[in-house]
Formats: structure tokens, C-alpha cells, sequence
């Protein structure tokens, strides 16, 4: 498989990321800017994301219906993601059609139109996904969590925002979070898959080249002190099941820790896939939670993740308790498991285990053209393109040493939130 | 732009056997990236299932893993997550259907334990108890589910009797009957190589994926089996069936509303499905998505599907919603379900569709495991290895009327079935 990358920084500032991949008659086409919920101020939560679906709404040039026509006419598809550090345009696109997405997402990064009409029943469409959400249990326990686990940092605001700020939020608003935004100078352009990368390059300075530096001003968030107490929250909600959830201050993704704690998530409860757009995962049945709590029965099932942030963020342990089992008698199970990690060396074939792990969830990934794009601007956001391909190397610099510091540093009982979901009655 | 492009997977790289104890292998190479995918079925399903222990054949399956005669549920997940591999099992009505990734240079320990689980499963008590708990509380999750609710609900007054109506995954009740000793007759029962499709995609050549196979599993033998029960008649519904359930304490309501849909083999199968894509898939979700969603904001999913299988299929139209605006939703949607039997959708609409979906056959063949997926559906539904190559001229030749004639047929805004789950308030 041919596959070279490509970096060139337009005059605009416009960081531009290639790959040539030819298995497929696909591109990927990927616009990632550098704004999502981490830049938000408190009563204008949820913006980034009401932003990015309002991106769909049209442009003088393309009015709304015309741009999905046209993409999905080709057989193409196209989404779009608001994250913590991040919002992401895509379009996967039959090779030959590749220059409609360039088209399109040159047009609409200064050319939107954010017509009064369109927002106000595109708020309606955003409070009714934050309405889907809130059916969940771990939705309700979680927005509780990220309140308490940071005091004043954004990364404590869902990422869809409050019901209160989706009401109050208008269109000024959203249109001069699109104008301080969604400029050249504040994005990375990620194109993957069957072309020419002469041939790209001549194509991006064509549809790009000529769009003016932004003025960008983010909000930047002060990082706040690491948490000096065991917090507790607990949510009431309808249903029979009970959830424990712990939230440990985590390391950002240019951190060295992170790598570690990569490895100690994989020891405790299996590892995590990084890929957002296909490959599958590893199952998780051998993990030292899933031996401890769910072959021992006190759960039905556990989840660990962590996130590749900018700032701090979170690493989380879930837990789908058994009926007759009670959370107290878990989290006491779970802290005598992370004490035995932070007590003793593990073996080196435990990390070796992992960065195999890490080496079949990269090959799984790299299957699919979306997932490779996906990888090429992805790190950008919050370190650089290298981090994704030392990653493999990075893990096997990983120590028994170095995780027994990681493991007494980040999982400090003293230092973290614990979050019950305990189901009510509810009256109909 | 093309340079080295794959054309579309056919009778010339699609390498099939059938094994002399009936075992179907299928095979299509791909080097370009060093793994491979596993996936295929047994024909067992929910349909053999006991209406009073509903959920056996989806409980068998995932016990498949829990333990066999050479490994514990620890040392098989062991061997699986030290590879970094992974495998699991699951059933649908008519089957039970197995995938497994791995590294390629771990294909012949997937294949090892995928066997293992297959033809040697133990079905240990303690296993057994446990997995019980588990499904147990899914089943509590599930039913504070607002969709699957309503889907299940949907399902169970569109089919009656016939097993498209009943849930796989059974019920508190139904999976609290289930014994040990059901799952190994089950398994016993209906597992037999005759009954078994395996396809293997990836950095592997065909022959030696067959050859692997073939040594793990060409000789397995079940003399036990069973013939399986004729299903009963689908009988469409003569009057719309309204049902809401009350689920206290949920923000949002969700609706299923729908009618039966053809069979897979049918001929208007194509001609529903292109039908489908217009009323409630292309773009951001057809005519559906446009009134629901983008016209009204009255909801963030608003869409259509065609499932079709092999005795009958649904058509459905699918919606999460304020309580304040279901009703509002339901006009919307019975009063585009009746604008689409009324005249033919608009030429360039029927050429949008198409174009649609002839240019996104190579985006689902993407990765090993879409190519093993489709492999899998030209096997099952005897569409031939070549369908992917002639898809393109089976699509072009639908017309108009074709769809106007194939959904008046199947589209009664009369007789519907209507659910919705939610807290009304």
C-alpha cells in the first residue's frame, strides 16, 4: 500500500495534512476546527455545537437541500462532530467526485448565512437531541460528574449545553461564534485516500488559497487545580438498574502520562479504542474490573475511557451493578484493586499485551479511508500528526516504573468524583 | 484520480467451497492492511425458540464463549485479548451469526477458538447462572429503553404470531424459565456443519483460509440435528393499531410507525428499498427527514427503514419527539406516507437515489468486515457472486411507476401500526 504524508501551511494559514491511499476509489475530506466547548463561556453553552448544525443551513452559493443533494447523489456521505477541544466537518466521497467537498467546505467555512428562520427550528431540532440524551441514565449522571469534577473549566459543561442556554441563545450570537471561529488560521484541512498529492495540493490552494486570515480570539480556559477532595453526586432517575461512575483527573494528551495511562486503562478495565469511525473494538474480559467485579458478581459490566484532550480531562470507570449488590461494596472493590496496582511492579508482558492491543486497533482502523482521514487531523487538535504515529512507539516506552507513578499520581482515592445513579420510582 | 482501484468484489475474487460435511467457506483477499475479518452463521435462531423460554437461542449463543472442552471463559478471552483480537456471537431470528478480527498473522488462533466455540461449547453452570443475571438486567435497561420499547411493541402487533414479532433477546420471564441443560440441546439440536457460512476477508490468500478452516472444522459431524417448524402465515393488519407506553420520568418520546415490507427475496425488493431511501434516507433522511426535522424541527432523528427478510419485512418510520409534538410528528409523517402513494416521486428525485446508491456501493465495501457482510448477504439470500457487478444495471432499470405501483401495495396510511413510548405528562 502506497501511503505518504504530505504537511503544507497555506499563505492564510490554513495547515494543510495529505495521505495517499489507494486500495479504494475513496477520499476522505476532513475540515477540523480548533473550537468546541472547551472555548465556551457560561450562558452561551452548547454554542459550538448549535454552530455546527447550523452549518448545514446553506451559504449564498449553496442553499441548504442543495449541498446534501448533491453530496449523497455522488454516493457520498457527510457529518459532522462537536467535541470538547474540537468541531469537525467530513465527506467521504467516490474519488472522482472529490472536488464538490472542497467546493463546499471552502465555501461555507466564511459563507454561511445563519438565516433567522433556519435557527429557530434548528433549536427546536437541538433541544430535542439533548432530550434523547437525557432519556439515558449515564447522560444524567455523567453532566452531574463533569459539574463537580471541574469548579469553573468549560470540560464541566456538556457538550450539547444546557436547556436554559439553548433557549436563551440567538442568532447574533451564533453568527459571531461562527465569525471568531471558522477561519483558515484556525484549521487543519485532513484529506485521505485515492489522489494525487501534486494534484490535491494544486486543488486546495485553488478552493482555499483565496479565503482572507480571520481575526480568532478564543476563549481560553484557565486549567483548574487538581481536585483536593473525594467528591460525591448522586442522581435519581427512573428504571431498576444502578450505576457507579468514579472520575479521576486525567493527563492531556501531549502528556507523556497519557501513554501510561493508556496502558493502565487497558490493564483495568481493557483497552479503548481511538478510532471514531470503524475498526471495532477488543473485548474487555480479561481486565483486572471485569475479573474483580463481574466474574465475582457484583456487576453486570465495566467500562473505562479516557479522552485525548488539550486540558486535563477525565479518565472515567463505569460500572453496571448487579441488582442485589451495593455500590458502596463496589467502590471499596475497586479502590482494593488500583491500591494492589499502585503497590506492586507489573509484569512487562502486561504492556507488551497492550501495545499489541494498540497495533491490531491501528490496523482495524486503517481498513477504512473515513477512520484514516479521521486520524490525519484529528491529533492536531490537541497535540500534533505526530502523535498518532509515535503512539505505538510511545507505549513501548512505557515502564512498570512508570505506571506505578501514573497509577499513585492520577488514581488518588483523595482526588476524585464518585457518581451514583439509583433508580426511583417515578409517578406516571 | 483512480490509480489502483479495486473493482467491485465478484465471481472472480470471491473464492467459495463447500466442504464435504456441508460447510459453506467464502474468501476475498485484501492486502492492504495486515488483518483480517471473520464472520458467518449458523441457520438457529429465535424462531426454533420455545414461546415460554423466548431468548434461548440468543442466550445459547453468547454462552458459546463462557467455556469448551479446551478452554475456560478466562484462558479463551485470554488468548483473544492478548492478540488483540476480538470474536463474539449473537442470533437474530433465523440465525446465529459469529464475527472475529484479528491480526492476520492470528487468524489460525480465531479460527481455533471460533471452532472451539462452535462444536464444543461446555455451557458451565456457574457461566450459565451468571450469564442469566446479565441478561436479566439488559432486560430491565431495555425496558426503560424509549425506542426499543416502542420497536419491540411495533414488531409484536405488526407480526402476531410469527417470530418477527417476538423480541430475540426474550423477556424477564421467558429468560428466567431457561435451564443449562435447554442451552446444550439447543445447541445439540440445531449447531451442524450443513447449517454453517463462513467468509474470512482480509490479508490472507483464499486456499489458506480454506485450508484453516477446513482443518479446524472440515470434521465436524452432528448426527443429533433436527429438522426445523414450517413458520406460521404473516397476516397483514386490516385497521391501524394505536399503542402508547407510558415510561415515567423520559424527556423524550420515541415513535415506530410502519407497515409490512417485502420479503428480501421479493421482487420488488430493489424497487421498495430505492422507494425507501426517497421517503425517509437520502440526504439528511428523504421527505421524512425534510417535513420532521428540517421543515418542522420538530425532532433530531426522523427517518424510514425497509427490513426485509426471509419470510417478510417491515417498512417503518422511525422518530424521537417532545410529548408536546407527537401528535403533531404522527400528521406529518401519515400525511407524507399518503402524498407518496398519491404520485410518483419526481424524476430527479428517483435519479438523485439512484445515483445515490450506485455510488455508495464501494463506500460499504470499505473495510474487511463491510466486504465480509455483503459476502455474507449475496450467500444467504442467493443473490449470486456476481449481484455487486450487476447492481448498478438493477438499480437503473426502476422507474417511477415501478416504485409508485410497489408502495401502494404495501403502504395503507389506513392500516397502520402507530406506537409511541415516552411520559406523556
Amino acid at each position: 500500500m502506497s501511503s505518504e504524508f504530505i504537511q503544507e501551511k497555506l499563505a492564510n494559514g490554513l495547515l494543510v495534512n495529505l495521505k495517499e491511499i489507494h486500495s479504494a476509489p475513496i477520499i476522505s475530506h476532513w475540515v477540523w476546527y480548533r473550537v468546541g466547548s472547551r472555548n465556551e463561556i457560561s450562558g452561551k453553552t452548547g454554542i459550538s455545537h448549535w454552530v455546527e448544525h447550523m452549518q448545514f443551513k446553506g451559504t449564498a452559493k449553496f442553499s441548504s437541500g442543495v449541498l446534501d443533494r448533491a453530496i449523497s447523489r455522488d454516493g457520498g456521505y457527510w457529518n459532522a462532530f462537536t467535541f470538547l477541544d474540537w468541531t469537525t466537518f467530513f465527506e467521504t466521497m467516490p474519488a472522482d467526485k472529490i472536488n464538490l467537498a472542497l467546493e463546499l467546505e471552502s465555501d461555507r467555512m466564511v459563507n454561511s448565512t445563519y438565516l433567522p428562520e433556519e435557527v429557530n427550528s434548528e433549536r427546536t431540532v437541538v433541544i430535542s437531541e439533548r432530550e434523547g440524551n437525557e432519556n439515558e441514565p449515564l447522560f444524567r449522571l455523567d453532566e452531574a460528574m463533569q459539574m463537580a469534577a471541574f469548579p469553573s473549566h468549560p470540560y464541566r459543561n456538556e457538550i450539547i449545553g444546557s436547556l436554559e442556554d439553548l433557549h436563551a441563545i440567538q442568532r447574533d450570537d451564533l453568527y459571531a461564534h461562527y465569525q471568531s471561529h471558522y477561519a483558515p488560521n484556525n484549521a487543519v484541512l485532513a484529506i485521505a485516500g485515492d489522489f494525487d498529492s501534486a494534484e490535491m495540493l494544486k486543488l486546495i490552494h485553488q478552493y482555499y488559497g483565496p479565503i482572507p486570515a480571520g481575526t480568532v480570539h478564543p476563549h481560553v480556559p484557565e486549567i483548574d487545580p487538581p481536585l483536593q477532595e473525594q467528591k460525591y453526586c448522586e442522581v435519581k432517575g427512573p428504571g431498576d438498574t444502578t450505576y457507579l461512575q468514579l472520575a479521576y483527573r486525567a493527563p492531556a494528551a501531549a502528556n507523556d502520562d497519557f501513554f501510561t495511562m493508556s496502558v493502565i486503562d487497558s490493564l483495568l478495565t481493557g483497552p479503548s479504542s481511538l478510532n471514531m469511525f470503524g475498526g471495532g473494538g477488543i473485548s474487555n474480559k480479561t481486565s483486572r474490573l471485569y475479573r474483580a467485579l463481574v466474574e465475582k458478581e457484583f456487576a453486570i459490566g465495566v467500562y473505562g475511557g479516557l479522552q485525548a484532550t488539550i486540558d486535563p480531562h477525565l479518565y472515567n470507570i463505569d460500572v453496571t451493578l448487579r441488582p442485589d449488590r451495593k455500590p458502596e461494596k463496589v467502590l471499596s472493590i475497586i479502590d482494593k484493586e488500583i491500591e494492589r496496582l499502585q503497590q506492586t511492579l507489573i509484569p512487562q508482558v502486561e504492556i507488551d499485551r497492550a501495545v499489541k492491543q494498540a497495533r491490531a486497533l491501528f490496523a482495524y482502523g486503517s481498513e477504512n479511508i473515513t477512520n484514516q482521514g479521521f486520524w490525519l487531523g484529528y491529533p492536531e487538535m490537541f497535540d500534533h500528526y505526530d502523535w498518532f504515529t509515535h503512539y505505538v512507539e510511545k507505549l513501548n516506552q512505557v515502564t512498570p516504573e512508570k505506571i506505578q507513578l501514573a497509577l499513585q499520581k492520577y488514581l488518588d482515592p483523595k482526588r476524585r468524583v464518585v457518581g451514583i445513579y439509583l433508580p426511583e420510582e417515578v409517578q406516571a | 484520480m483512480t490509480q489502483n482501484s479495486r473493482s467491485l468484489p465478484g465471481p472472480e475474487d470471491i473464492a467459495r467451497k463447500v466442504l464435504p460435511n456441508g460447510i459453506t467457506l467464502l474468501s476475498r483477499s485484501n492486502f492492504n492492511t495486515p488483518s483480517v475479518f471473520i464472520s458467518g452463521y449458523v441457520a438457529a435462531g429465535s424462531y426454533l425458540d420455545p414461546i415460554e423460554k423466548l431468548g434461548l437461542s440468543a442466550f445459547t449463543a453468547t454462552a458459546l464463549t463462557r467455556g469448551t472442552e479446551n478452554y475456560t471463559f478466562q484462558s479463551l478471552f485470554d488468548k483473544l485479548e492478548s492478540a488483540g483480537a476480538s470474536m463474539g456471537f449473537g442470533a437474530s431470528v433465523h440465525n446465529t451469526s459469529f464475527s472475529g478480527h484479528s491480526l492476520s498473522e492470528d487468524l489460525p488462533l480465531l479460527v481455533d477458538l471460533l471452532a472451539q466455540c462452535l462444536r464444543h461449547p461446555t455451557f458451565p453452570l456457574e457461566y450459565f447462572k451468571r450469564l442469566q443475571a446479565q441478561l436479566l438486567t439488559s432486560l430491565s435497561i431495555r425496558a426503560q429503553d424509549t425506542s426499543e420499547m416502542a420497536a419491540i411493541t411495533f414488531d409484536q402487533l405488526l407480526f402476531g404470531d410469527h417470530p418477527y414479532g417476538r423480541p430475540e433477546d426474550g423477556f424477564i420471564e421467558t429468560i428466567q424459565k431457561i435451564t443449562r441443560k435447554d442451552l446444550a440441546k439447543f445447541h445439540r439440536q440445531y449447531y451442524h456443519p450443513a447449517n454453517l457460512v463462513v467468509v474470512v476477508v482480509g490479508a490472507v490468500e483464499a486456499q489458506s483460509a480454506f485450508d484453516i478452516l477446513e482443518n479446524a472444522l472440515g470434521d465436524w459431524q452432528n448426527p443429533a440435528q433436527i429438522q426445523s417448524a414450517e413458520l406460521p402465515e404473516i397476516i397483514p393488519p386490516t385497521s391501524t393499531q394505536r399503542r402508547h407506553l407510558e415510561l415515567p420520568g423520559k424527556s423524550q418520546t420515541d415513535l415506530t410507525l410502519g407497515m409490512l415490507g417485502p420479503k428480501r427475496k421479493s421482487p420488488d425488493y430493489l424497487t421498495a428499498s430505492l422507494g425507501n431511501n426517497i421517503l425517509g434516507q437520502f440526504g439528511m433522511k428523504g421527505r421524512i427527514g425534510d417535513a420532521v426535522r428540517e421543515k418542522a424541527g420538530l425532532a433530531y432523528d426522523a427517518s424510514t427503514s425497509l427490513n426485509a427478510w426471509i419470510d417478510g419485512g417491515s417498512w417503518e418510520v422511525s422518530a424521537g419527539v417532545n410529548p408536546a409534538n407527537l401528535q403533531k410528528a404522527i400528521d406529518l409523517i401519515l400525511q407524507e406516507l399518503r402524498h407518496f402513494i398519491e404520485e410518483p416521486v419526481t424524476a430527479s428525485e428517483l435519479a438523485d437515489s439512484q445515483a445515490n446508491y450506485i455510488g455508495r456501493l464501494p463506500l460499504s465495501l470499505e473495510s474487511n468486515a463491510g466486504v465480509a457482510n455483503s459476502i455474507l448477504n449475496l450467500e444467504r439470500f442467493d443473490l449470486g457472486l456476481d449481484y455487486l457487478q450487476r447492481y448498478a444495471d438493477l438499480i437503473t432499470i426502476i422507474s417511477r411507476e415501478a416504485i409508485l405501483d410497489v408502495s401502494r401495495r404495501y403502504i395503507h396510511p389506513d392500516n397502520l401500526v402507530i406506537v409511541s413510548a415516552g411520559s406523556s405528562k
